[in-house]
């Protein structure tokens, strides 16, 4: 079966479909020598062309809705109450997303460093992860003086990244009114 | 006014204080936001204050406009975003593409029409009536393409998706139309 069969024989939802994207000029140039060719052998294919392009036509000559006479002048009176806000970008501060960012990071990597400093991999039991996870001493965690200062000082860094972050905030606020 | 200057030009303006030349961008698009905003909620008077509500919302988020992209696509997803908020609190049915009951609704809602449609209905009228007939969906990326000067790939980035999708859709909401056409308007078109 050649290709100009496979064409022919494809459904209307297909025909329709290549047809608009031959008449809105968005198909591959191949594709619209196939369809050129269709239209030239395949009276089914010419009566739907010319279906579809009494449509594109009919849509082409439709005309804009107008609003009232006098929508630019309430337009203009809404916003002469009305500043214009400033630019996401300015008030979104990258540092900030950064520092914080890397505070989350940096507290995540410490848990799991500790967490695997507990673990005893030596076990050599049947079952060791099961074993081993029993051997993880989580009271440990909030006793030991080195992970208690780590923790202060992450706690005490995403404090001050807060307070700066919505110190820049408000100032953009206020700058705005 | 900012008539001479081009969009671009008109936001610096209006950036650097000049709020009145602003009017320039309303005078320029209210058709376009407008005729977008009718497609979706279908009276004129809600498409009016969807309308003024774009227009507001884009003078207050002027400057978010990075020039990506035209002026007019940005104001157009504005404009697809409003409707459909406005749509949500009006809690009317914003149909999705495959559904239905929007021919059912259509029906409905146009039962009486049939039998005393004008005969000389022009056929400017008669696209118009059937566009309205469509759900919010299939009207609005109809208006898009053919009337708000959009690419297809424009097209696309107002609605939020895929340029083939939007292809797909455009094809999907012609059909429709066409459809339309031929039930309510048969008779216009053997006419036309």
């Amino acid at each position: 079966m050649n290709d100009k069969n496979l064409n022919s024989n494809a459904g209307h939802d297909g025909m329709d479909n290549r047809l608009w994207s031959y008449i809105d000029g968005t198909a591959t140039a191949p594709e619209k020598t196939v369809i050129e060719q269709l239209l030239a052998s395949e009276a089914a294919w010419k009566a739907k062309y010319q279906e579809l392009l009494e449509v594109h036509q009919l849509l082409h000559s439709t005309e804009l809705e107008k609003p009232s006479l006098r929508f630019t002048k309430n337009v203009m009176e809404e916003i002469s109450k009305m500043h214009i806000a400033p630019a996401a970008k300015n008030y979104i501060n990258n540092r900030i997303i950064w520092g914080l960012g890397i505070f989350f990071i940096t507290l995540l990597t410490g848990f799991i460093v500790y967490g695997f400093g507990q673990m005893n991999f030596n076990s050599g039991q049947s079952s060791p992860i099961g074993k081993t996870l029993d051997k993880l001493n989580f009271s440990n965690l909030f006793s030991n003086n080195l992970i208690n200062a780590f923790m202060f000082v992450n706690v005490v860094i995403g404090l001050v990244l807060l307070d700066s972050f919505l110190s820049a905030k408000r100032k953009a606020h206020r700058k705005a009114a | 006014m900012s008539t001479g200057l081009n969009d671009n030009e008109i936001i610096s303006k209006v950036l650097s204080g000049d709020h009145q030349a602003y009017a320039g961008l309303v005078d320029r698009y209210q058709s376009y936001v407008f005729t977008l905003a009718l497609r979706m909620v279908k009276t004129r008077e809600d498409a009016e204050e969807v309308a003024q509500d774009v227009f507001v919302k884009a003078f207050k988020y002027l400057a978010d406009f990075k020039g990506a992209s035209k002026f007019s696509t940005w104001l157009y997803t504005i404009v697809h975003n409003t409707g459909i908020s406005f749509l949500r609190i009006k809690k009317l049915d914003v149909h999705s593409l495959d559904n239905e009951q929007v021919f059912e609704r259509a029906d409905n809602l146009d039962s009486g029409m049939r039998a005393n449609m004008v005969e000389q209905k022009s056929k400017i009228r008669m696209v118009h009536d059937a566009i309205s007939m469509l759900s919010p969906d299939d009207a609005q990326i109809i208006t898009l393409f053919y009337k708000a000067e959009q690419s297809l790939e424009e097209t696309a980035q107002v609605l939020g998706i895929e340029t083939n999708a939007a292809k797909v859709r455009l094809h999907r909401a012609r059909t429709r139309l066409k459809e339309k056409m031929e039930v309510y308007f048969s008779e216009e078109i053997r006419n036309l």
